[in-house]
């Protein structure tokens, strides 16, 4: 079992840390309840199920330059807008005509659009973000984001503001999409292989590079490493993993809008990041389900709910520090 | 594109220039001072609507209203800043960044709790409801008129506080360096508390002079605030000569792209072909602008020259 939590080399394959232990635990849990619970005839919670999971993807991307690269990317939502816009305007042209080039409900052709748009838009908006630091980087992710934002809000053609319907899904060969539990297992495979792969980057040279760019950007420079190339190409990836988990949000919702690239939804995946814990390339999985369960508790308890939303917001970040896998870890070593 | 129409529209633009001046600068003194990024920077904007609107209605003066208002929403800033802010400073910009969301969507919803969904709008008097003849033939709301004009007073009341009074000096040394200023005798708590209640008057006051225009409705700063993210980033986060230039320059091209960019896609394109694109280009225009800048000078038009 390949050890997904490390942040450092591998430690021993097969000696699991309670942080792994639990790791592997919420990924059989996410395989096996909602499942489960579908087949006793309730379709809710997998509905949530297959959110959390796509979610969780784009979460572990932003994970990648947030925790492991150190860049506060606050524009994220906006990959996940665009990967959705690839299935929607595809399959838009489908059904209505024009622009034959891109009119299809191929899956296949839907997935690479997403994945080389964002990441194509990740080169462009990363080359320039990078050449800042700190809080620049911070406010120009912010402002691209919000430039894709307003740009899918002007057109007309694709409903604007008031969003686009997607009246049939990406077809795959050989997966029904139609079928909740089959276009469950896809999110969750795709989210499995999104995990094993942000984890062997992570733990690649590259990725050594990248965490060693957040320690000291200085020193990695005098080593001879090309810090702004790492970096841009981390960028470009996380982009691209995000743009694969919008175009399957599309699908899921089927309905989309300019509201889902929104800089309040960026600011949520940075919150599933911190909540689950950025140290960890599981953590924003844990995030993921955290909020999404809060969000059920709460607006179940309140149509208000981003009020206490909000305040737990403001005292995770007062008081709890390194995110709930950060507490697992710290628990663990005190017990052990 | 007639000339009264381009000067109308400039003025349009001006009047969201000096707009974007007033969040700017607030934004761009705590950044300055307290290397604190303030995300709810735009809810404060939106209390000011509020505040001005309730008590306008209260007084049955708007001018009373403004000017009750501005106490109102200082406090406002004075207890955020107590409650959160003030144990953020040590963090890191991430924290900044995450804890002010939070408290955004608190602003959001109280201001929904205590206001209602529905948006507010503020009467006029009549002496500022009608329009000016600027040149024969050309008329422009007075209202608008005010607003620039209140805005350039404010701009050099600026000017004038932090360069020429007490207050301005420890603002302009605690800018360039802050654990000085704290070791030399100065209360560097005082002194960032009082420089965030300015910034909270200071977007207060741009949310009180909008409101008659478009209303005081809720979320209404989290789109201005990008904007003013933009101008800082632009005139140099820290700058406030930076601010009010990149300000303006953003008002007005963001204004005259909405209104004239069509007309000018038009001379080079088929009018379908314009009247398409020029909505989109004209949406992301200040972001290309931003973009360009960022690429030929990545720390702003004016960075500070100690950080």
């Amino acid at each position: 079992m390949a050890d997904l939590s490390a942040t450092g080399p591998a430690r021993g394959a097969m000696k699991l840390s309670p942080a792994n232990w639990f790791m592997v635990a919420c990924l059989v849990a996410l395989a096996a309840v909602p499942v489960a619970i579908y087949a006793a005839g309730n379709a809710f919670w997998l509905d949530i199920a297959t959110r959390l999971v796509v979610l969780s993807m784009a979460a572990v991307s932003l994970n990648l330059i947030l925790g492991f690269g150190g860049m506060v990317s606050f524009g994220h939502a906006a990959y996940l807008g665009i990967g959705a816009y690839c299935v929607g305007i595809p399959t838009y042209h489908a059904l209505f005509g024009e622009f034959e080039l891109i009119a299809t409900n191929s899956g296949i052709f839907h997935v690479i659009l997403a994945v080389v748009l964002s990441a194509l838009f990740a080169l462009i908006t990363g080359a320039i973000c990078l050449r800042t630091k700190g809080v620049y980087f911070i406010m120009i992710t912010m402002a691209f984001g919000q430039m894709i934002f307003y740009l899918f809000v002007s057109l007309e053609k694709y409903g604007a503001d008031d969003g686009l319907v997607i009246t049939s899904r990406s077809e795959f060969p050989g997966i029904n999409m139609d079928n909740p539990l089959a276009f469950y297992f896809l999110c969750y495979c795709s989210l499995l292989a999104v995990l094993y792969l942000v984890h062997r980057i992570v733990n690649s040279r590259f990725g050594m590079v990248i965490q060693g760019a957040k320690g000291n950007e200085d020193r990695m420079r005098s080593l001879g490493y090309s810090t702004y190339i790492y970096r841009l190409a981390a960028f470009v990836i996380a982009g691209a993993i995000c743009g694969y988990a919008g175009a399957l949000l599309g699908n899921f919702t089927s309905f989309i809008s300019p509201e889902m690239m929104d800089w309040a939804a960026s600011g949520e995946l940075m919150f599933m990041v911190i909540l689950g814990g950025s140290s960890a390339v599981f953590g924003p999985v844990i995030g993921a389900a955290l909020f999404l369960l809060l969000e059920q508790l709460l607006s179940a308890f309140t149509v208000h709910w981003h009020l206490p939303f909000g305040i737990m917001l403001i005292l995770t970040v007062l008081f709890v520090k390194g995110g709930v896998s950060g507490l697992l870890n710290r628990l663990g070593r005190s017990n052990g | 594109m007639d000339a009264s129409l381009v000067l109308i529209q400039f003025l349009n633009g001006m009047q969201l220039g000096v707009l974007l001046f007033l969040l700017a600068s607030g934004l761009t003194l705590t950044f300055g001072i307290m290397d604190f990024v303030n995300l709810a920077h735009g809810s404060l904007y939106m209390v000011g609507a509020f505040f001005c609107a309730s008590l306008t209605f209260w007084t049955g003066s708007f001018v009373w209203g403004l000017l009750l208002a501005i106490p109102c929403t200082a406090l406002v800033g004075f207890a955020v800043e107590l409650a959160v802010i003030r144990h953020l400073y040590a963090r890191d910009h991430l924290d900044h960044v995450l804890a002010t969301f939070g408290l955004i969507l608190c602003f959001d919803t109280l201001t929904q709790l205590i206001w209602g969904p529905e948006g507010i709008s503020v009467p006029l008097p009549a002496w500022l409801d009608g329009q000016v003849t600027l040149l024969p033939g050309i008329v422009f709301p007075t209202f608008r008129l005010v607003i620039i004009l209140g805005g350039l007073v404010v701009a050099g009341g600026l000017y004038w506080l932090v360069n020429h009074t007490k207050l301005g000096m420890l603002i302009r040394a605690g800018a360039s360096n802050r654990t000085m200023v704290g070791a030399l005798g100065i209360d560097i708590q005082t002194l960032f508390t009082a420089v965030f209640a300015l910034g909270a008057v200071l977007a207060g006051l741009a949310g009180m002079l909008i409101a008659p225009i478009t209303e005081a409705s809720i979320g209404m700063g989290n789109e201005i605030i990008i904007t003013a993210f933009v101008v800082i980033i632009v005139g140099g986060i820290g700058s406030m000569k930076g601010a009010f230039i990149a300000a303006l320059l953003i008002g007005l091209i963001d204004t005259m792209g909405r209104s004239f960019l069509d007309d000018l896609f038009k001379l080079v394109m088929s009018t379908e072909a314009a009247e398409t694109s020029a909505p989109a280009v004209s949406a992301m225009l200040i972001y290309i602008l931003m973009a360009i800048i960022l690429a030929i000078r990545p720390q702003g038009l004016f960075p500070p020259k100690v950080r």
